[in-house]
């Protein structure tokens, strides 16, 4: 169980995060909606412990996120954070060794699944396959805490469909929990169990997609605006 | 590509209706075994636990059974299956109804209508298989 208490992050004088107090149950994949610089990011980032509050505290299975956390959350970026020198298989083998939980079996099966070549440098991949690779590195660790901060931003649909295939096959959902920000929410919509929508910095609603399409009739999208209209 | 999904309707009901068609035009027959909860996930690109409420839910419709250790399969009840398309013939009926009297079409519109569809159709037997 993730939870924020009282959460409030600034950027110098900017406020990214405004008191924010959430807990999120185990074993679902949720989604974090919002428009640019609603928080989405800097949520993810703290939860990963990358970054700490200003005020508030967040906790992990009762115990506070530090950067020591990381045994329990695999984060992955928006950025490409590795080595474009290394091949794939020389940056699987680094995060083998950047952690004890990575699972090396799994990393195989993975690999083969997107259908990447292990040869191949990390600089000459296409934006796909980098795609590709980033979610390959998440999915093969053994953590109850995945987060994701746009994993599809920028690919193709073919791509895109590979990931959430790859997401789908690899995340055991009895034992991890997915937070998943994102733009493409019709991509990603039939994925989701719960879904928060962040205005500036405040959560605006936080409820299960199922109910949206069962007591409001309404799209992931056509609830979205209307959360966002008032 | 992952299978496309009416977005206000809930997902889960959508694959109920969806496996209950697969029964009734026995693509799925009595005894035979449903994927797993994973592998239906992935199939239409689905999350899992949308995918443990279709299964639940068609459990207490008892058009299936779970069997621990061993998966779901479609009930070897015929009657119950045989419910099941009488059930789904009246619902779709009566929504043709519905949608037809709100229309303001009589009856009698309507039977002179699906008289005259089938004279026409008279021609390529089976035109009404997609």
């Amino acid at each position: 169980m993730i939870k924020l208490n009282n959460v409030t992050k600034k950027y110098l004088t900017q406020v990214a995060l405004d008191d924010v107090s959430i807990s999120l149950p185990q074993g679902k994949i949720i989604g974090i909606v919002g428009e640019n610089g609603s928080g989405k990011s800097t949520t993810l980032k703290l939860m990963a412990g990358l970054i700490q509050p200003s005020k508030g505290a967040i906790t992990i299975n009762g115990e506070n996120v530090t950067r020591r956390i990381s045994t329990q959350v695999a984060y992955l970026s928006e950025l490409d954070a590795y080595y474009p020198f290394y091949t794939v298989q020389e940056t699987i083998d680094f995060f083998a060794s950047q952690f004890e939980d990575f699972d090396r079996d799994r990393a195989k099966e993975i690999l083969e699944f997107m259908r990447l070549e292990p040869n191949k440098k990390v600089k000459e991949l296409s934006k796909g396959n980098r795609g590709r690779l980033k979610i390959l590195l998440v999915l093969s660790r053994e953590v109850p805490i995945i987060l994701m901060d746009e994993p599809l931003s920028g690919l193709d649909p073919m791509v895109r469909d590979s990931i959430i295939k790859g997401l789908l096959s690899f995340v055991d959902i009895e034992k991890q929990t997915v937070i998943i920000t994102t733009h493409e929410i019709r991509e990603i919509e039939p994925l989701l169990d719960v879904v928060i929508a962040l205005k500036k910095g405040k959560i605006m609603e936080i409820t299960e997609v199922e109910e949206i399409r069962s007591i409001q009739k309404l799209s992931l999208v056509e609830w979205m605006k209307k959360v966002y209209e008032n | 590509m992952t299978e496309e999904f009416n977005p206000s309707t809930p997902i889960y009901l959508q694959l109920v209706e969806r496996i209950n068609r697969q029964i009734i035009r026995n693509e799925l027959k009595a005894g035979d075994k449903l994927p797993s909860v994973r592998d239906m996930a992935i199939q239409a690109g689905v999350n899992p636990n949308t995918i443990q409420r279709t299964y639940s839910e068609l459990e207490r419709m008892a058009i299936v059974e779970t069997k621990r250790g061993q998966g779901t399969f479609v009930t070897e009840d015929m009657k119950k299956l045989a419910n099941l398309r009488e059930e789904l013939k009246q619902e779709h009926i009566e929504s043709f109804l519905r949608d037809m009297k709100e229309m303001g079409f009589t009856l009698e519109e309507m039977m002179e209508g699906i008289q005259m569809v089938l004279e026409v159709g008279k021609g390529g037997e089976n035109n009404d298989q997609a």
